[in-house]
């Protein structure tokens, strides 16, 4: 699958917290959570996200709460990929688990500005940013992971495997 | 190749011989939690599988983070667990006066014992570390999984070693021994690896000490954080273990990624500064900082040792005129030996309140929530832009004997000040 998309980026150690803040815990709906995605680091993402945009961020992105609504709040605001330096283990499972692609790129990630175009080829693991004209390459899904990706999230994999 | 304590534990409940670091394997798990704000959503992906439960008694369901219910939202999530457990008839549901916080909970009632794989839809699971035990976070749709399947999927870490050495001097507990790991190492710095607790100095740690140093391995991103099972596990399971277990031991030749020394002799209170546990600064070199809350308790600091660290401050003593201190007993039981001890009494009369259970204000749920500007010292985990409420709060991690001297001096006082 190919993805493009403006870029949102933010820097190191985003955590669970501030992607969907504990005192918006009372839904799990992705379209309710994504009215207050990152407001307490970004005041500006909710409103102006635009289906298709992509995140980018650096190290240790979703580290802290095992919140599985912060990759559903992040789904929710319509962002398609969340591309990294590195993930928090937890926030990683909890993105394939729900259907949201990661891709995990090192400290390439860094050179990726706010606002740039950005078409990630998620098959290949290739970030192209369009504006610097530069490309990445992100680290591949293990094939394990590939095929939950590709069932659609882990319920429908594990249905599939239980029939 | 030898295989650390994590590793074994993970082969003995994938069916195999052995286990690597990296290697992707499907695991049996023999307690799978959840909790009020992670089980709603756990339920509904469980539903759509279509298929019972794996095992009634291996699922525990705590309400404990929006509890008892602070608005109707929540109300409602802890009613949808509550009627889960009813008609799945979930052996271990615990109800509002009859729980704790979770992972005080667990442990206190003999449910996580040496040897197991635990997965749990909150990530302080890594608590169980401390007798033995395989326990790692996980989200609530691989909660709601593994309800159905009794399995789960892991990639084994590779590990770090802890080696402790010396005792811990007096003021100093397992919050400072955690937080200083964390210091070193930082936030990311066990990130997808298992940290195990080794060498002379774990002999010298208590029980509570160890639940409150794996509790917090996540905060350095850690799959888990692991203690060797001895004298002193065995000790604190007897009575209370409600199944039979296995003792794993590494082994001789286990492979880790790197050693990491920490001589416990030489700890003093710290206290991590906003807004990442990684901030951490000795208490005694610290400037004047002026505080508004102090909160004691959490699944960190919940146990009756750290109440009693508490008490000891805090006896005669009055709360500075400018802190609201809030002091959270981690379950019914701590509660009832706190009010035994005298130690409740003692924190009413210093000016303190005392809470039920919950995880409340950790979070920012309810029961302490800060305005624009104020400043907690707290035994919590975390304290991240937001975490206790306002975006401009600031939250101060420490262990109970400071936040009980820092209550008393206005200020974040090392133990020793007042």
């Amino acid at each position: 699958m190919i993805l493009e998309g403006k870029v949102w980026k933010y820097g190191d150690n985003v955590d669970t917290d501030v992607i969907i803040p504990a005192r918006h815990l009372t839904t799990a709906d992705p379209k309710e959570l994504a009215v207050h995605c990152m407001e307490d680091i970004d005041e500006t993402f909710a409103a102006n996200v635009q289906a298709g945009d992509i995140m980018v961020a650096e190290r240790n992105f979703g580290c802290g709460s095992s919140r599985e609504h912060a990759p559903l709040a992040i789904k929710g605001s319509g962002i398609t990929c969340v591309v990294a330096d590195s993930f928090a283990r937890i926030f990683y499972r909890n993105a394939i688990n729900i259907g949201l692609p990661l891709l995990e790129l090192g400290p390439d990630a860094k050179k990726i500005k706010a606002g740039d175009r950005l078409k990630v080829d998620l098959a290949k693991g290739t970030v192209e940013d369009i504006t610097s004209g530069e490309t990445f390459q992100a680290q591949p899904l293990p094939g394990f992971i590939q095929e939950i990706a590709q069932s659609g999230g882990l319920i429908s994999y594990v249905k599939g495997v239980q029939k | 190749m030898g295989m650390t304590m994590t590793e074994k534990i993970l082969a003995n409940h994938a069916g195999l011989d052995s286990v690597q670091a990296g290697q992707l394997i499907k695991a049996k798990v023999d307690i799978v939690l959840g909790n009020d704000i992670t089980s709603p959503p756990a339920i509904a992906e469980f539903t759509k599988i279509g298929k019972p439960v794996f095992d009634k008694d291996k699922i525990v369901l705590v309400p404990d983070h929006f509890t008892p219910n602070k608005d109707i939202k929540s109300a409602q999530m802890a009613k949808t667990v509550r009627e889960f457990a009813r008609e799945h008839q979930i052996t271990n549901y615990f109800e509002v006066g009859r729980m704790g916080i979770e992972h005080v909970l667990l442990p206190e009632e003999g449910l996580v014992v040496p040897g197991e794989v635990i997965i749990g839809a909150d990530s302080h699971t890594c608590t169980y570390g401390a007798v033995g035990a395989f326990a790692t976070g996980v989200g609530s749709t691989d909660m709601g999984a593994a309800m159905a399947t009794g399995d789960t999927w892991f990639k084994v870490p590779s590990a770090i070693q802890v080696n402790l050495t010396g005792s811990l001097p007096k003021w100093v507990c397992g919050k400072d021994v955690i937080l200083t790991l964390i210091g070193m190492i930082g936030v990311d710095g066990a990130r997808y690896q298992s940290l195990e607790f080794i060498g002379p100095g774990v002999a010298a740690l208590s029980m509570t000490d160890r639940l409150t140093i794996s509790n917090m391995a996540i905060e350095c991103g850690a799959k888990n954080g692991i203690f060797p099972v001895d004298g002193a596990t065995i000790a604190y399971l007897n009575g209370r273990a409600k199944k039979p277990y296995t003792v794993v031991t590494a082994d001789k030749d286990a492979v880790y990624e790197r050693t990491v020394e920490i001589n416990l002799s030489e700890l003093t209170p710290v206290v991590a500064l906003p807004h990442l546990p990684e901030n951490v600064r000795p208490v005694h070199g610290l400037a004047e900082i002026p505080i508004d809350q102090v909160v004691i308790g959490s699944c960190t600091n919940g146990r009756i040792e750290d109440l009693k660290q508490a008490a000891v401050i805090m006896a005669g003593k009055s709360v500075h005129p400018n802190v609201r201190t809030i002091i959270i007993p981690g379950s019914q039981a701590v509660y009832l030996t706190a009010l035994e001890k005298g130690y409740i009494a003692t924190f009413i009369k210093a000016g303190a309140i005392v809470s039920t259970p919950t995880c409340g204000p950790c979070l920012g749920g309810h029961m302490g929530i800060l305005a624009a500007g104020e400043k907690a010292v707290a035994t919590t985990n975390r304290n991240f832009k937001g975490r206790m409420g306002h975006v401009d709060s600031e939250v101060y991690l420490a262990g109970p004997a400071v936040a009980a001297a820092s209550a008393i001096a206005g200020r974040i006082a090392g133990p020793e000040g007042v």
